[in-house]
């Protein structure tokens, strides 16, 4: 009998069982009862005040039956001006980012750009997503002023670190052996770009940057919150007022905005590939 | 008209992938490079053209140095070397039209080549091609669209188009059927007399190598094992390129069947 006839001898009838992740005993379960513990100390943290839980149901429940008779009327004009306001930032922030974002990108993709070049670009893209858009609104409108003008500016940083980063990842994965052949017929720089990357990450590229839009959009809606402009600004002013029929119609506006972009993107999306 | 001197490629890994190889190839000579996986086949053919930068050694095309030259040479140079790849290597969501202009991109400015307004001629001899090799139909056809030995063809008219003067080309039937790979094997060799190109040509089929080349490299572990004409390969070749195993059934004459390339049975 060989050395390998008992190993096989010994195995046979023998329970079988994927190997747990975490391979120590102990480990496992002192990381298991560990974050049930902190669950349970987390949530004992929370205080509820329930008189005062109480007493807003009313003022929640008013703003939920205003859904039921919206008041597009009253305010109508600056319901309107409101959300021409939205979408000139949208558009004009969607197509700025987007347009910056694509050489940020590039630079950010390690398979393309150098080393120094590729560390600017991530830093750039790091910098963008670290800062949330409300504390850009807050500081580009204490420099700017209220308005539409910071909104877009803010719309315009934020698109930048979503779009380059994603499409910088894209960009990555792509197939190198399409980018080698058009490499080695002499091609430039650019036009190896233009042959070889491009097609790869176009649909990609066209995915996301309808989906940047409609982000943008719901973002226009929060940044007038601070004072930046736009729909946001318009609802801001509803809720001071207590007028909730108007909020309610302004919410269902962008609501049926934001649906209608789903819609297309989707559609668009489905055409690309 | 080809010369590698003391080709020398070692990775960031420390793999010595190419020791010195030594290799002079003459016009028109249609040369198969053979040889297990990881003995650096592909690596050698990268090196001429510089898709891998050799580490040390030099490689003479022509009059031309090709290692030392800079960036704006070294894509002139690519021009005079067509490469047809493993996979096919085209750009899928182009067209095939695009994907055997794009041959041309050496020759062309980046607006032209953006708007895809080539030169007349350029266009004509796309379509040239592309009748030679049966698939002028598909010209409009996304790269996609088409079967392997279809888009092996529009590689083989990419590379071609450039008007080259040496074609490299690595594993062009590794993922064919043993029909179609002689067909593209054919279609290679033919070409390659039509026009009076030399080509290396990486292949793992031994036989289907014989068959076609007038001369044999075997390459082992990076270095020149072999080199010789097909007959010569016996199994005690084989076995210093390989290692040991049974070669007999391997290098068995296998008669050309008359299988001409028709466009219309493969299309």
């Amino acid at each position: 009998m060989t050395a390998a006839d008992t190993e096989i001898d010994s195995l046979l009838g023998r329970k079988w069982r994927k190997p747990p992740m975490i391979r120590r005993r102990w480990l496992r379960w002192a990381i298991g009862l560990g974050f049930v513990a902190y669950l349970i100390a987390a949530f004992a943290t929370i205080e509820v005040n329930w008189s005062r839980v109480y007493e807003g149901l009313d003022r929640g429940g008013a703003f939920v039956m205003a859904f039921t008779s919206p008041d597009f009327t009253s305010r109508g004009s600056d319901i309107w001006a409101g959300m021409l306001e939205s979408v000139v930032m949208t558009v004009a922030a969607s197509v700025v980012g987007i347009l910056i974002s694509i050489p940020i990108a590039l630079g950010a993709a390690r398979n393309i750009a150098p080393l120094p070049v590729y560390m600017i670009c991530r830093g750039i893209i790091a910098v963008s997503r670290a800062l949330q858009e409300i504390i850009v609104a807050i500081l580009l409108v204490a420099i700017f002023g209220f308005g539409p003008l910071a909104g877009f500016l803010t719309l315009s940083f934020a698109t930048i670190g979503f779009l380059s980063k994603l499409l910088a990842e894209d960009i990555e994965s792509m197939s190198r052996a399409q980018g080698e052949a058009v490499r080695a017929t002499g091609s430039r720089w650019a036009q190896w770009i233009n042959y070889g990357v491009q097609p790869q990450v176009m649909p990609r590229l066209i995915g996301l940057s309808i989906y940047r839009v409609d982000i943008n959009f719901r973002e226009s809606a929060i940044l007038g919150l601070v004072g930046a402009g736009g729909i946001g600004a318009t609802l801001n002013t509803a809720f001071d007022r207590y007028e909730y029929d108007t909020a309610a119609a302004i919410l269902i506006i962008i609501i049926a905005v934001v649906m209608a972009l789903e819609y297309i993107s989707g559609i668009v999306r489905a055409r690309v590939q | 008209m080809l010369r590698l001197d003391k080709l020398t490629k070692t990775y960031k890994t420390g793999d010595q992938a190419l020791k010195a190889v030594e290799l002079e190839i003459p016009q028109g000579q249609v040369v198969a490079l053979i040889g297990p996986s990881g003995a650096g086949k592909s690596t050698l053919i990268r090196c001429i053209n510089r898709l891998v930068e050799p580490t040390s050694g030099k490689v003479w095309l022509g009059d031309t140095e090709l290692t030392e030259l800079g960036a704006g040479a070294l894509r002139r140079e690519r021009r005079r070397m067509g490469m047809i790849f493993q996979e096919y290597a085209l750009v899928e969501r182009l067209t095939v039209m695009e994907n055997v202009l794009s041959g041309r991109l050496g020759y062309v400015g980046f607006w032209r080549s953006l708007t895809r307004r080539f030169p007349q001629k350029d266009v004509d001899e796309a379509f040239r091609l592309l009748d030679r090799v049966g698939l002028v139909h598909m010209a409009d056809k996304r790269a996609d669209e088409l079967s392997g030995g279809q888009r092996q063809r529009v590689g083989i008219c990419r590379a071609l188009i450039q008007d080259p003067a040496l074609l490299l080309v690595d594993e062009p039937t590794a993922s064919l059927d043993p029909k179609t790979s002689r067909q593209i094997m054919r279609l290679i060799c033919e070409l390659c007399a039509e026009r009076g190109l030399a080509a290396i040509i990486n292949i793992h089929d031994v036989a289907l190598a014989q068959m076609f080349v007038a001369r044999v490299i075997g390459l082992r572990a990076g270095a020149v094992e072999f080199d010789g004409p097909p007959d010569a390969l016996t199994p005690d070749v084989l076995t210093t390129i390989y290692g040991e195993e049974d070669w007999v059934a391997t290098i068995d004459k296998v008669e050309d069947e008359e299988d001409t390339l028709d466009p219309e049975a493969v299309a």
